[in-house]
């Protein structure tokens, strides 16, 4: 049974289809320019990830070099032990200092006059002595004899030899005149000058010299930080998060416990610092700069995060779980601790471990409960005053030699690295462990 | 004759609800007398009283939301889970009422175990499926008993010629029909009196279901059956008796071949002929 052609449904049909037609042109259209934007929008976070990246490699990787000069040291009894009791005690307060400028004076022999000298013993940096003096502590008998040594150069040499320092400009306009470059060169033709691996970057504390700065005192001082950190928020967040999500009823305490949480989230982090300085330091009397306090303050920081990122596992684990242990007669605890945490965890670990990457590169409460302090030594405990990795990183920013820029630098890179791995971790362990039902 | 038993035969004898054909049977396992059910205002459930008797199956069809899954729920309180879910009324089971203060829910849940419409096995081992309620009872006390358990629910619920060579591998791997048997072997495997099935076979293809229902004859033999179904062919295959819900009220219960071939209820008559739902 066919229509008749002119009929108006026929009619119709064949109008919608001329409307469809002329609008598909169009409607691809719009599609591409949208693709088109969202691959620009791509491109260009891209370019500013890689540019931030190149700025920072590009500056830090010499700050992991550092320049040794060889020298000559005579051990000089008359120095070191002038009673020849091979005391320890005095063994360790000879002046090493003068055994360097010894060694200096020997391979330039020409220089004279005061303020030639100073200069000329500014080659070599402080830490040389150190390293003199803990080399005969170990090793007394060294004393009264000669050896070739690599010690530490100061950080203008350093600069200059890494072309941090541009020989081109006017002699005034250096912080490094003409006769140290010369004596830098004479060396430098001897083979007296060397550019190595700078391990002690890792190990050593913050220091005023750039040449002995390093990140060892900040890495332990956010390790212990973050240890005080993870060992309470987590079983803490952990536990108010099942307790909230598996066994609390809805009512309006917890509707405001729930809000009050998410706006916890949102606090500027230095106000979790104030409350520290004036409950943690002021009220309790917990030492300042401690990691003890800045674990405690980051935990505040960070429980929120943990908070809502376990609800949020344990919300996404299938109700017909929580039914099938509750069926075969689990109570609620025991369908929870055997069924429901354990899908969750993996949800939950990815939390924690995103909330001790934004601990980790947190400094602003830090800067208020006073790791800000420079502080040598390395800390052993998280009692001990100490800074933590992005504190040390706005020191050094702060500081005014011209050395701390690579340092500044090489320390922001190792930071980057940890907060990377870190992430990544996290992205592993949902890859790894996530479950689809 | 105790004046309690007293009491509730004389409570047996009036008409339920307005519940068209014998809500009691002589020798019931469960009974329920007046049950409402609330989820916050709405009322799901209307004073619906049922007997479900010993070694019986009994099935429950009616339209979608009709209260059918909402009556089977509360035979072993599972609707206690729900926010806002309010149960009044009287459920027995063997005399004892469940909803008392006195009752321990892990105990009833121990004795009303529960099929739910989508298989799901914990994601575990397959031994670790059927063990896990023996072993959060206590019910074996050495390996060996834990492992007899295990295979005789298996062998029960017809799975074990299919996994026994593989109890170590996730039960999710199995096909949906394996992992329903495993879910009922589970089930089986803390002893219960009754087994609560909620559509246990929707999400099965029809060989899979035949399986499940030859399954379910056999295992009138130990224990009795409540069956919620969508399928009237279901019913009618494998169930002695049967409740026709509609909405929150139940409307007519009798024997299977009675409703089936003559519903007395108008409603039951339109729902069985295919006229609605």
């Amino acid at each position: 049974m066919s229509e008749p052609a002119d009929s108006p449904d026929t009619d119709r049909r064949r109008r919608t289809i001329d409307v469809v037609n002329a609008s598909l042109a169009r409607r691809y259209a719009s599609e591409r320019r949208f693709r088109l934007l969202g691959r620009l929008a791509v491109l260009l976070g891209l370019a500013f990830v890689a540019v931030l990246f190149l700025s920072i490699v590009a500056n830090g990787y010499s700050g992991f070099q550092q320049t040794y000069i060889r020298l000559q040291i005579a051990f000089d009894p008359a120095i070191l032990d002038p009673d020849g009791k091979r005391d320890p005690a005095a063994i360790r307060g000879a002046d090493y200092g003068a055994l360097v400028k010894q060694a200096l004076r020997a391979e330039f022999p020409a220089v004279s006059g005061r303020s030639e000298l100073r200069e000329l013993y500014r080659l070599a940096s402080a830490g040389a002595e150190y390293r003199l003096m803990d080399l005969v502590a170990h090793q007394p008998s060294l004393i009264g004899t000669s050896k070739e040594l690599w010690l530490l150069a100061s950080d203008e040499v350093d600069l200059v030899r890494k072309g941090q320092i541009d020989r081109s400009l006017p002699e005034s306009e250096r912080p490094v005149n003409d006769r140290v470059i010369g004596w830098l060169d004479a060396l430098e033709q001897r083979g007296a000058v060397d550019t190595r691996f700078n391990w002690s970057f890792f190990t050593n504390g913050d220091s005023r010299e750039p040449e002995l700065a390093g990140i060892g005192g900040a890495i332990a001082g956010s390790f212990y930080t973050l240890l005080v950190c993870l060992a309470l928020s987590f079983p803490i967040g952990v536990a108010a998060a099942v307790y909230l999500e598996e066994f609390a009823a809805k009512s309006r305490w917890t509707d405001l416990i729930e809000v009050n949480i998410n706006n916890l989230a949102a606090v500027p982090s230095i106000v979790f610092g104030l409350l520290g300085l004036a409950v943690l330091i002021n009220f309790l009397g917990l030492p300042r700069s401690a990691p003890v306090v800045g674990g405690l303050v980051l935990t505040l920081m960070t429980l929120p995060t943990i908070i809502i990122a376990g609800r949020a596992a344990l919300k996404s684990v299938p109700p017909s779980i929580r039914e099938a242990a509750l069926g075969v007669g689990a109570s609620r605890m025991q369908t929870v601790f055997h069924h429901v945490l354990p899908l969750a965890m993996p949800g939950m670990l990815t939390g924690t471990i995103i909330g001790m990457a934004r601990a980790l590169g947190e400094s602003a409460p830090l800067l208020m409960i006073g790791m800000v302090a420079f502080i040598v030594d390395v800390p052993k405990g998280p009692f001990e005053p100490s800074t933590v990795l992005p504190v040390q990183i706005y020191l050094w920013a702060d500081s005014p030699e011209r050395a701390f820029v690579a340092k500044t630098a090489a320390a922001t890179i190792v930071l980057l690295g940890f907060l990377i791995t870190m992430n990544a971790l996290a992205v592993f362990l949902r890859k790894r462990f996530e479950r689809r039902w | 004759m105790t004046s309690e038993s007293k009491a509730l035969d004389d409570f047996s004898t009036r008409r339920f609800g307005g519940t068209v054909g014998e809500v009691t049977v002589a020798n019931p396992r469960m009974s329920a007398r007046n049950v409402d059910v609330f989820y916050g205002d709405k009322h799901a459930i209307k004073k619906v009283s049922l007997d479900v008797g010993s070694n019986e199956v009994i099935a429950m069809i009616g339209p979608s939301g009709c209260g059918k899954s909402t009556f089977l729920r509360c035979l072993n309180r599972m609707n206690d889970t729900i926010d806002g879910c309010r149960v009044t009324g009287d459920i027995r089971l063997d005399e004892h009422d469940i909803y008392d203060r006195q009752m321990d829910v892990v105990a009833l849940r121990a004795q009303v175990g529960m099929v739910f419409q989508k298989p799901n096995p914990f994601p575990k081992s397959i031994y670790d499926n059927i063990a896990y309620g023996p072993r959060i009872h206590g019910l074996a006390g050495t390996r060996a008993e834990l492992d007899d358990i295990v295979e005789s629910s298996l062998r029960r619920a017809g799975l074990w010629e299919e996994v026994k060579d593989r109890m170590a591998q996730p039960g999710t791997g199995l096909s949906g029909g394996q992992q329903q048997r495993l879910c009922i072997a589970r089930a089986i495997a803390v002893s219960p009196e009754v087994i609560l099935m909620d559509e246990p076979c929707s999400a099965l293809d029809p060989i899979a279901t035949a399986k499940i229902e030859e399954l379910i004859d056999e295992l009138r033999q130990n224990y009795t059956i409540c069956i919620v179904t969508h399928s009237m062919q279901q019913a009618a295959r494998v169930s002695q008796r049967t409740a026709y819900f509609h909405l929150g009220d139940l409307i007519e219960v009798g024997d299977t071949t009675q409703i089936f071939t003559n519903p007395r209820h108008k409603l039951t008559e339109d729902y069985i002929t295919g006229r609605f739902g």
